[in-house]
């Protein structure tokens, strides 16, 4: 089974690099772009047999830091 | 007295701090593999050193956090046992969840490596029980995720409770209220972006602010 992890920043966390990259489409002259905001994708491959409390577990205690970011499982 | 340095692959200030604990304890101290499974017998201080453990794969200090030495740090910690970290250390230390909040990217995007002011915010700690409360010391920082951040009613109860031992004194990375180092609850865990241990002796370093934090802490534990 394939996993995708989507590891965000939680709202409100200040986030220096979509800051930075959102400067530079401007830069770009990319103008209406709002807010940027960049995350992480991890993608796993797992056995079948590994169930959905084993998945929480592994984002809750490596994968995302729940100090300030969320995350989002999706199965492909 | 003994005292342990955790080496993680990666860690690049784990001499420095040896150095440091030599210096001023006498006795040089044990160097802890971050795959051991034990600390000395005994021990009396344990330091997690600055450098990149795990080259900061997945977040700085993430993966250092979950090596198998943790577990005996975490017990000693829960001991009483003072445990220092120090920049990287620091790190590892919010990931392990031995203290609170987390040390993101610095705002300005940079490296940060010089030398800064600092605040002691808190000196009845056992780390910072050689200063005086409000005293302005110079000490150096090299970080790029130094940034601390924790929600408001985390950083309202850190300073309630007097948990920051350190502020910047002026802008450095973006640090939530210019916070530099943190005490955890119990105040025998502490965790600083900067590094005392470079700033030992005035003819090698040009000052010499970071010695008390090593003697004081030694003066505690009862050296």
């Amino acid at each position: 089974m394939k996993l995708r992890i989507f590891v965000t920043l939680k709202p409100g966390v200040l986030d220096p690099q979509g800051r930075a990259i959102h400067k530079a489409l401007g830069g770009l002259g990319f103008d209406g772009v709002n807010d940027v905001r960049a995350g992480k994708l991890i993608e796993l491959e797992v056995e079948d047999s590994v169930d959905d409390a084993q998945i929480d577990a592994m984002c809750r205690k490596l994968l995302a830091n729940t100090v300030i970011e969320n995350y989002r499982v999706e199965r492909a | 007295m003994k005292t342990a340095v955790i080496v993680f692959p990666g860690s690049n200030c784990d001499r420095d701090v040896a150095v440091a604990l030599r210096e001023v304890s006498g006795t040089a101290p044990t160097m802890v593999w971050h795959g051991d499974t034990a600390l000395p017998d005994g021990i009396d201080l344990v330091a997690l050193p600055g450098g990149f453990s795990y080259g900061d794969y997945l977040r700085s200090g993430a993966i250092g956090a979950r090596s198998p030495i943790l577990r005996a740090v975490k017990d000693a910690a829960d001991r009483g046992v003072p445990v220092l970290g120090i920049c990287n250390g620091f790190q590892v230390l919010t990931e392990a969840g031995l203290l609170p909040g987390a040390l993101m990217r610095n705002a300005g995007l940079d490296f940060v490596c010089r030398e800064v002011p600092l605040t002691v915010d808190n000196a009845q700690s056992a780390f910072t029980s050689r200063y005086t409360a409000g005293e302005r010391i110079i000490v150096p920082v090299a970080h790029h995720d130094g940034n601390y951040a924790a929600d408001p009613e985390t950083l309202d109860r850190l300073e309630g409770e007097g948990r920051v031992a350190f502020r910047y004194g002026e802008s450095v990375n973006g640090s939530a209220r210019n916070i530099a180092g943190v005490l955890n609850a119990a105040g025998n865990v502490l965790g600083l972006m900067p590094h005392p241990e470079r700033r030992i002796d005035t003819a090698a370093h040009g000052g010499d602010d970071g010695r008390r934090l090593f003697e004081g802490l030694l003066e505690t534990v009862g050296v």
